[in-house]
């Protein structure tokens, strides 16, 4: 039993409605109680999608349990296919379903539809959204996919000279962080080097474009967690070779269209030039200089984690303290982006254990999900949101991609933006009494002024909440050390503070004096 | 979508002197009893709750909540694991050491609630005896209650109902020589409590007590001297817990608008022997000032069709209310359960055209919706956008239970809730 207050992913079929909800022509009939209905609303109510998903729930009830369940999922099924003229239905069962067993495929075969059933076995006890979310593609691709599949170690024909190169989209879905965007702003870039879209999938996505994914020369795959599975099949199946890099950022973006000429086999000469991207110029700006090592936070899903931790480094200038992420399976690669950071990664999906180390590492600057938008809120740091769980402002009105060079503009500005500005931040320093610099001032640019306001509770929170898990440090503080710290702007006090103690703990001092924070500051350094 | 047999509605009229009842059982589009905990754990301070469930469960609490709560929220869920499904003792050790594991870290916490789910009632974990035992171990700092808030028992606002129904054989017993006392049943904004408290108060009706109460510690007492008037029709549970332990039911319509308000109160006020001009002098000034609120939403409401997808069981008291107070004409009025005793006074309010339903075949019922083309639905939240692409507009159902609603002074709130949507169409250009 793990005790959980938020979750980062939701249940396997979670996943699997995110697959059905992104393609046309499909439906999935879901054995499951009446509250589980709840999921529409994220695709309704988050996305703001126009339509309901495409899913029927059988929503049995106690007094069903001991009588015919398995009858009214196969009434589900039939009264959905009258309904919908579905060209595939899904079957599967949510967590309570899979416990009374009444075998969803078989059933749903049973009823000898004249269009295809896919059964979708998600274990629910075991397993989480973006796992349900690749296995259901995964399953898709296999069913329609595979029966234009050529025979096992054939060779993949040589494309003819006069036909250009395509390749399959692969691994948007309903409910990504971005997705669309992202998928628009990839098209475009493919298009212009010269590169032909056989399919998008499953964002868009038919039943019968699935079936024609063999016929593409390459997969692009944008989002690993979601489309690794079947990119891998289609590897072995196809012979068709997929890319590895995810393009986020300026470097990944060069990096992936190198990839894409290798494997479209296109002259280098056709590069498109990077006219588009403006990060590099505003990154080397005068005025960027004060981001130089900002310390900065980064969680999310492996993906989104691992460029973002590379795009603050290198391209903004800011100092990583610390990254992690909730994604088990694909902990190997974010460990490796850690471990060239010469960090080490969090690995987990607690949520106090991250509100923990984000309390300990005291970053600037906060680079997650909607969670840790929260944990940053209440902790007075500034936060962008790089990576799902979604909340409704991460679906903008606006274009506003996170991938290829308009995406690199976009986390320019993004991570940038909650910031404060420069000699802005340098006016705080030096008139720390000014009556208007008080501890409620947030970057005069962002008008909204909630989001710090909790800051002067910030250090009390931090030392003395419980949930920090962390041990009481020793050295009490004198009334004259006290009063300097509060001359500190409050988006570093709490770093002062922190090590200022462990500097007193550190040398046995047990009364914190002015001279002691500031044996602490040359010490430690900013 | 239960068969060829369930396939066509039931019109049970003839049968039933009583309104009549469409009936079905299809898709339902409700949420489960474990959404009450979002408004519970804010409304009872020291009390905590911990669903026993799936990650599906800890997902629709969430999602559910909208936006996440700035402050730490008062609610968890132990999600089970394969390990927990195979073996119930493990689950129980498991159990066990979920709540130390809380209960350490939240020394404030006076009260638990051990939540059941839908995989947790599949499998037949007790709760109820784990509270048992949890509550020997925690005692006397901490007592541990159990509910179930399954989506296979329980829809939407009948988790609170089995949280409070969970709550009642705990309370003191009051004094058996003591003097007749009124109690008020079902979660209400504190502004709200505040109102009615200062009411009965001048109705001479002193000795009173709210359900639940805001803390665990300062529980209400119950006995056979105990009145109560319940300010939700979704207590069918708790209502009976009261009852076994002696309190009376005070019928009366619900405190929803000038009309139900003064209603609600003249029936406490009846059993009090209240005088009339007392009670009229109490409550003159202030059903005025409600029904003049009502006034300036009369004309925007006044005619305007609207039909209720079944959600919270208020849907009955909101369409009387409409109806009578607002001219509003009633499509249909679904409701997950209709417990006719308790809407008694409420049905017999409803105009003699209404059509009501009961449970739900939602494809069918949209079918219903979209041929009748209402000016207004009142729909959950997985349907609302939708809808409104179609054309239609609409109003989240769950809102009625986040917004201070109740009372004379909340009157206009409650009517501005269905005008806004109305009046926004009108306005916008785009
Ligand atoms: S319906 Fe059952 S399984 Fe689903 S969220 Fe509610 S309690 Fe959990």
């Amino acid at each position: 039993m793990e005790l959980t207050l938020w979750t980062y992913e939701g249940p396997p079929h979670v996943g699997a409605m995110r697959i059905a909800t992104a393609m046309k022509d499909v439906h999935y009939v879901l054995h499951a109680p009446q509250g589980d209905t709840y999921a529409d609303l994220l695709f309704t109510m988050i996305e703001r999608l126009p339509d309901r998903p495409p899913v029927t729930y059988t929503t049995f009830e106690a007094r069903d349990l001991g009588g015919d369940t398995a009858e009214i999922f196969k009434n589900a099924v039939a009264e959905a296919y009258d309904r919908f003229q579905p060209r595939a239905i899904l079957v599967g069962a949510s967590c309570t379903a899979e416990l009374i067993q009444d075998d969803p495929g078989g059933l749903g075969r049973a009823l000898g539809l004249p269009i295809p059933v896919v059964p979708l076995e998600l274990p629910a006890y075991q397993r989480k959204e973006n796992w349900g979310t690749a296995e259901t593609f995964y399953q898709i691709v296999r069913a329609f996919a595979g029966a234009n599949a050529p025979e096992a170690g054939t060779e993949r024909p040589p494309r003819p000279a006069d036909k250009r190169a395509s390749c399959n989209i692969l691994g948007a879905t309903a409910l990504g962080f971005r997705h669309r965007d992202d998928v628009r702003e990839i098209s475009g870039l493919l298009r212009r080097m010269g590169v032909e879209i056989n399919v998008t999938a499953p964002l868009g996505a038919r039943p019968a474009d699935i079936a024609r994914l063999g016929e593409a020369d390459f997969n692009v795959v944008l989002y690993p967690e979601t489309a690794g599975l079947a990119a891998t099949w289609l590897e072995r199946t196809f012979r068709q070779p997929s890319t590895k890099t995810v393009p986020i950022g300026v470097g990944a973006t060069r990096e992936f269209i190198d990839e894409v000429l290798e494997l479209a086999g296109l002259d280098s000469a056709r590069l498109p030039d990077d006219e588009l991207t403006r990060l590099p110029w505003f990154s080397r700006s005068v005025d960027s200089t004060y981001l130089t090592g900002k310390r900065v936070f980064v969680f999310g899903d492996a993906t989104h984690v691992a460029a973002a931790a590379r795009v603050a480094q290198h391209e903004l200038g800011f100092s990583v303290v610390g990254l992690g992420t909730y994604t088990r399976e694909y902990a190997r690669e974010v460990r490796a982006v850690a471990e060239e950071l010469g960090l080490e990664a969090l690995i987990t999906d607690d949520y106090l254990e991250v509100e923990a180390t984000i309390k300990e590492l005291q970053p600037e600057l906060v680079l997650g999900t909607q969670m840790e938008r929260h944990i940053a809120k209440r902790l007075g740091i500034s936060c962008a949101v790089i990576s799902a769980p979604v909340h409704v402002q991460d679906f903008p009105a606006r274009y506003s991609p996170q991938m290829g060079f308009e995406g690199a503009n976009v986390l320019f500005d993004d991570w940038v933006h909650p910031l404060m500005m420069g000699l802005e931040e340098h006016l705080l320093g030096m008139f720390r009494e000014d009556f208007e610099f008080n501890d409620h001032s947030v970057p005069s640019h962002l008008a909204n002024a909630g989001s710090v306001q909790s800051a002067p509770d910030l250090e009390q929170q931090m030392v003395t909440s419980p949930a920090a898990g962390e041990t009481a440090i020793s050295g009490v503080w004198s009334l004259e050390a006290e009063e300097e710290l509060r001359k500190i702007p409050f988006f570093v006090r709490g770093k002062a503070r922190r090590n200022t103690e462990k500097f007193a703990a550190m040398n046995h001092v047990d009364v914190i004096t002015v001279e002691t924070l500031y044996d602490a500051k040359a010490h430690f350094g900013r | 979508m239960t068969g060829t047999a369930l396939a066509s509605p039931s019109v049970a009229c003839a049968v039933d002197k009583e309104a009549p009842v469409l009936r079905e059982r299809g898709q339902r589009e409700v949420f489960c009893g474990l959404t009450g905990i979002i408004w519970l754990h804010r409304k009872i301070q020291d009390a905590f709750f911990l669903v026993v469930g799936s990650r599906t469960c800890a997902h629709l609490i969430q999602s559910a909540a909208g936006v996440m709560i700035f402050a730490e929220p008062r609610f968890a869920t132990a999600i089970m694991g394969e390990k927990d499904l195979a073996g119930l003792t493990d689950a129980n050790e498991e159990l066990d050491r979920a709540v130390e594991k809380l209960l350490a870290r939240r020394p404030d916490i006076k009260l638990l609630f051990l939540v059941g789910s839908c995989p947790s009632e599949v499998i037949k974990l007790d709760l109820s005896r784990a509270a048992e035992r949890l509550s020997a171990t925690h005692a006397p700092d901490v007592r541990v209650l159990n509910y179930s808030g399954s989506g296979i028992e329980t829809t939407f606002t009948q988790g609170e109902d089995a949280c409070l129904a969970a709550m009642v054989p705990t309370f003191p017993a009051e004094p058996a020589d003591s003097e007749k006392s009124l109690m008020v049943v079902g979660t209400l904004p504190d502004v709200v409590e505040d109102q009615f408290r200062r009411l009965f108060d001048e109705l001479g009706i002193e000795s009173m007590q709210f359900l639940p109460p805001r803390h665990s510690t300062e529980p209400p007492t119950v006995g056979k001297n105990t009145r109560f008037l319940l300010a939700q029709p979704f207590l069918a549970e708790t209502a009976r817990a009261l009852e076994e332990r002696g309190a009376e039911r005070i019928a009366a319509p619900f405190p929803f608008g000038a009309e139900g308000t003064t209603s609600w109160l003249r029936a406490a006020a009846n059993e009090w022997q209240v005088s009339r001009e007392r009670f009229a002098a109490v409550t003159e000034t202030k059903r005025r000032r409600a029904e003049l609120s009502l006034e300036r939403y009369r004309d925007r409401l006044n005619g305007q069709r609207i039909f209720f997808f079944p959600d919270s069981q208020l849907e009955i008291p909101m369409a009387r209310f409409l109806s009578r107070e607002l001219g509003m004409e009633l499509i249909e009025v679904g409701t997950p359960y209709l417990h006719r005793h308790h809407l008694a006074d409420e049905l017999s309010m409803l105009p003699e055209t209404v059509v009501l339903s009961e449970g739900q075949d939602v494809e069918r019922q949209l079918d219903r919706c979209r041929s009748a083309k209402p000016d207004l639905v009142v729909c959950g939240l997985g349907l609302a956008n939708p809808l409104e692409t179609e054309g239609l507009a609409t109003k989240w159902s769950i809102e009625l239970l986040f917004t201070p609603t109740h009372g004379y002074e909340q009157a206009g709130d409650l009517a501005e809730l269905f005008a806004r949507p109305l009046r926004r169409r009108e306005k916008l250009r785009v």
